[in-house]
């Protein structure tokens, strides 16, 4: 029979280091349904009928974000047969704040008390006895990096599940709250469960909206239950949802001075405060931070990054395993298409992907160890500042750093974004920001126009920067992401070395997940573009073709009357663009095929004339850089937003979204720009644009109608 | 009346009441900002926002602007 235990506690409490210990390498990793969060489970080691349940880490079972929403309903709805509460010893106050609230959920709960060994090394006691008896549970100590205690904590868990061993909650509320709470539970004993008859009485004094909503009492035992709720405010003078967490910890504030003894007077340094006197100091942070970031990009994308994911595409697939295969087709006498789609079709297109991970395994690499030693806090501490300007929150600043190189990797280092709206808005924005692949087409453009300026890149970076901020303004206008802004309450924890098991598994879980999801969608479709570039109907007949006459350059002329606006209304620049929906080199290897001149690396101004074919002015070739920039990103990033996003509705806004965006900002630059150039003539198009423009700086600037309800409340709150 | 937005760094201070509502009071309640803290100033940021509390045993991060929501002795 199969017992489930559920991992509860405090971010940064070590949680993971358990997890991995308890269960090895036999993890499965994904997403609750429905949501950005992440949802871990696995099976403990030694003893195969045992599932643990890793739960979001979380500082409470408030009903405000996603991550305590998720766990309540877990614990509530799904009920484990015990719960492994994991309590940072060397911050036991706060820790415990959570645990009072666990204890009241009618289930088994043993608490590991982890960090032992930092709490030895500081001088501190802790009295496990004493402190067991007044929670009234079984307490573990533990030091889940030591590998300390954990066959102990294995023992209690399951005899806890086996037997149900649940005791008499502590006290926790005091005098009249206990009245009220108590009259409560009266009140709705035959409305809920016994089991969870005191955690409901308890979120419904707190008001709690969740559970309210969920339980849908009628409105006379809502009044009923209001009415013991409003005495007990007025007795306490103060709302009832603060009244239960002053009590709380002033329970644990109690139960710390009889069983915890401190050597260092409170507000000392301790050797985290120390660094950071140096990492957070006023001068220092931003010049430290700057030099690890290039640090972390400079390998992980530009030297090393570059040389392995170049190695995997030219030598490894180039050199070795294509003309391979290759040869043993021929030599089989495989039919030249079939040898074709194998080839340049499905193994090529396959070499995207697994050129992609080694740069993304050393990216994760660098920022896993930077996470798990709690440097990551300190960056969204000291860039917080800025992004909140946007309505997004200093956590975001990794994720668009990291677009610079690739817009995978980025995706992905979204889910450190605890709030999920600002994920949401983070992924979609972020591959604004020109990638690595990108660079190719501003070379070849920028050559083309202007005979190759050092500025053209740059000013697409920046260019990447406004947009990002400007779609983050209006996106938190609207109803889809506004609303109740996130607090930005962080902790920062105590720096300490990260383990190396625990980064590396990080690394593997997110590589591997990448290259079974982008591997199976990536691989369709290169071979559908495969075929739609190589396969035509020519002469009637159908059957492999020059480029001229695939089916790329039919599509590519069905739609360009889409793009006459842009300026670029030719079928070979259209269907340039859309090979870039796959990759977004393909852009200027298919401008090359398309005009005839073989494989093209950068450019040369003999190509001059074979793309003036393709842009009949200087500005339709800038209006189709902006376009092929700020597009939806390529097959790899759309996937991996597909899995992030955790939503349909919001994957395809997002698609939308992107898209929308660069077909009206190529409109504006080629329409209002090339009026000002006097290239372009005014007509119906300019109108378009102009309106455009307009509406953009309406929406850039029209009030926001969640933040002046919020200034509203500060106004009420400060009265 | 003076709130923690007041407060110097450096300063030693008792938390009186949380004012306001919702989520970012709650969150500041669940970190262990309640009624009768000892709250250490310990540093601002770079850039001026936000500011980091020693409480509880622990470094906190918070805006000025939510600092504002607490009132201290």
């Amino acid at each position: 029979m199969e017992i489930k235990i559920a991992l509860a506690g405090n971010p940064n409490c070590g949680k993971t280091t358990l997890f991995n210990d308890l269960t090895g390498s036999a993890q499965y990793v994904g997403n609750w349904p429905g949501v950005t969060v992440e949802k871990k489970d696995g099976r403990m080691k030694n003893h195969k009928d045992v599932v643990i349940q890793d739960l979001p880490g979380i500082y409470s079972l408030s009903p405000y974000t996603l991550e305590e929403v998720v766990t309540r309903n877990y614990l509530v709805n799904e009920k484990p047969d015990a719960i492994i509460n994991i309590i940072d010893g060397t911050n036991i106050e706060r820790n415990l704040y959570l645990t009072t609230q666990i204890l009241e959920l009618n289930i088994p709960v043993v608490i590991a008390l982890n960090m032992m060994d930092l709490v030895r090394k500081n001088g501190d006691s802790i009295d496990i006895k004493k402190l067991s008896n007044q929670l009234g549970c079984k307490i573990v100590p533990i030091s889940a990096l030591k590998s300390e205690g954990g066959q102990e904590l294995v023992a209690e868990a399951i005899d806890a599940a086996k037997n149900n061993r649940l005791a008499e909650p502590p006290h926790v509320f005091k005098g009249s709250v206990e009245h009220a709470i108590a009259h409560i539970e009266e009140s709705i004993e035959h409305e809920v469960s016994r089991d969870n008859l005191r955690w409901y009485a308890v979120k419904l004094f707190e008001r709690d909206e969740k559970v309210v909503e969920d339980l849908a009492f009628d409105d006379s035992l809502m009044r009923h239950i209001e009415m013991h709720i409003k005495d007990c405010e007025k007795e306490m003078d103060d709302d009832s949802e603060s009244i239960i967490t002053n009590q709380r910890y002033a329970y644990i504030q109690n139960v710390v001075d009889l069983s915890v003894v401190r050597k260092k007077a409170r507000g000392a340094l301790s050797i985290s405060d120390k660094i950071d006197k140096i990492v957070t100091n006023r001068i220092l942070a931003l010049p430290i931070f700057a030099v690890i970031m290039f640090l972390v990009y400079y390998i992980s994308v530009t030297t090393l990054g570059t040389v392995v994911t170049d190695w995997t595409n030219d030598t490894l697939f180039g050199a070795w395993i294509q003309p391979a295969v290759q040869h043993g087709l021929e030599a089989i006498g495989a039919s030249g298409w079939l040898i074709s789609l194998i080839v340049n079709g499905i193994i090529g297109g396959l070499a995207a992907p697994i050129g992609f991970a080694p740069q993304m395994a050393l990216v994760f690499f660098f920022l896993s160890i930077l996470e798990d030693c709690g440097y990551m806090a300190r960056v969204a501490f000291i860039m917080d500042r800025i992004f909140r300007r946007f309505g997004l929150s200093g956590k975001s600043f990794i994720p668009f750093l990291i677009s610079s190189g690739c817009g995978v990797p980025a995706i992905m280092a979204s889910r450190t974004i605890e709030n999920e709206k600002d994920r949401r808005m983070t992924m979609i924005t972020t591959t604004f920001i020109p990638c690595g692949a990108k660079l190719p087409v501003i070379a070849v453009i920028a050559g083309f126009i202007m005979g190759g300026a050092w500025w053209a890149a740059p000013m697409m970076y920046f260019a990447g920067i406004i947009l990002v901020i400007i779609s983050c303004i209006i996106l938190k206008k609207t109803r889809m992401f506004a609303g109740k802004p996130a607090p930005f309450v962080m902790e920062l924890p105590q720096y300490h070395i990260p383990s190396g098991r625990g980064v590396l598994i990080h690394v593997w879980e997110r590589v591997w997940a990448f290259l079974k999801k982008a591997g199976t969608i990536l691989f369709l479709c290169c071979v559908v573009m495969w075929f739609l570039g190589s396969f035509g109907i020519h002469n009637g007949a159908f059957g492999l073709v020059d480029s001229e006459n695939c089916f790329l350059s039919d599509i590519g002329n069905a739609i360009a009357w889409i793009f006459v606006p842009l300026g670029f209304g030719t079928w070979q620049a259209v269907a340039s663009s859309l090979s870039g929906f796959v990759a977004k080199e393909g852009i200027v290897s298919t401008m090359g095929v398309l005009a005839g001149l073989g494989d093209v690396g950068g450019y040369t101004s003999s190509m001059h004339n074979a793309f003036a074919a393709f842009f009949p002015t200087s500005i339709a070739a800038v209006s189709f850089l902006f376009f092929n920039l700020f597009d939806s990103p390529c097959l790899a990033a759309i996937s991996t937003m597909a899995k992030e996003m955790g939503s349909r509705k919001f994957f395809w806004f997002a698609i939308l979204f992107q898209n929308v965006m660069s077909y009206c900002i190529a409109l504006m630059v080629y329409q209002i720009g090339g009026l000002a150039i006097g290239t372009v003539a005014f007509g119906p198009a300019t109108i378009v644009a102009f309106i455009l423009l307009a509406g953009l700086i309406y929406l850039l600037f029209k009030p926001d109608r969640s933040k002046t309800a919020q200034l509203k409340v500060h106004e009420g709150a400060a009265a | 009346m003076n709130t923690l937005k007041d407060a110097k760094v450096g300063e030693t201070v008792m938390i009186k009441k949380i004012t306001g509502s919702g989520p970012t009071k709650r969150r500041i309640m669940d970190m262990g900002m309640t009624k009768g803290a000892e709250v250490l100033i310990r540093k601002v940021a770079p850039l001026g926002d936000p500011i980091e509390l020693h409480v509880r045993g622990y470094e906190l991060s918070v805006r000025k602007a939510d600092a504002e929501l607490i009132e201290i002795e």
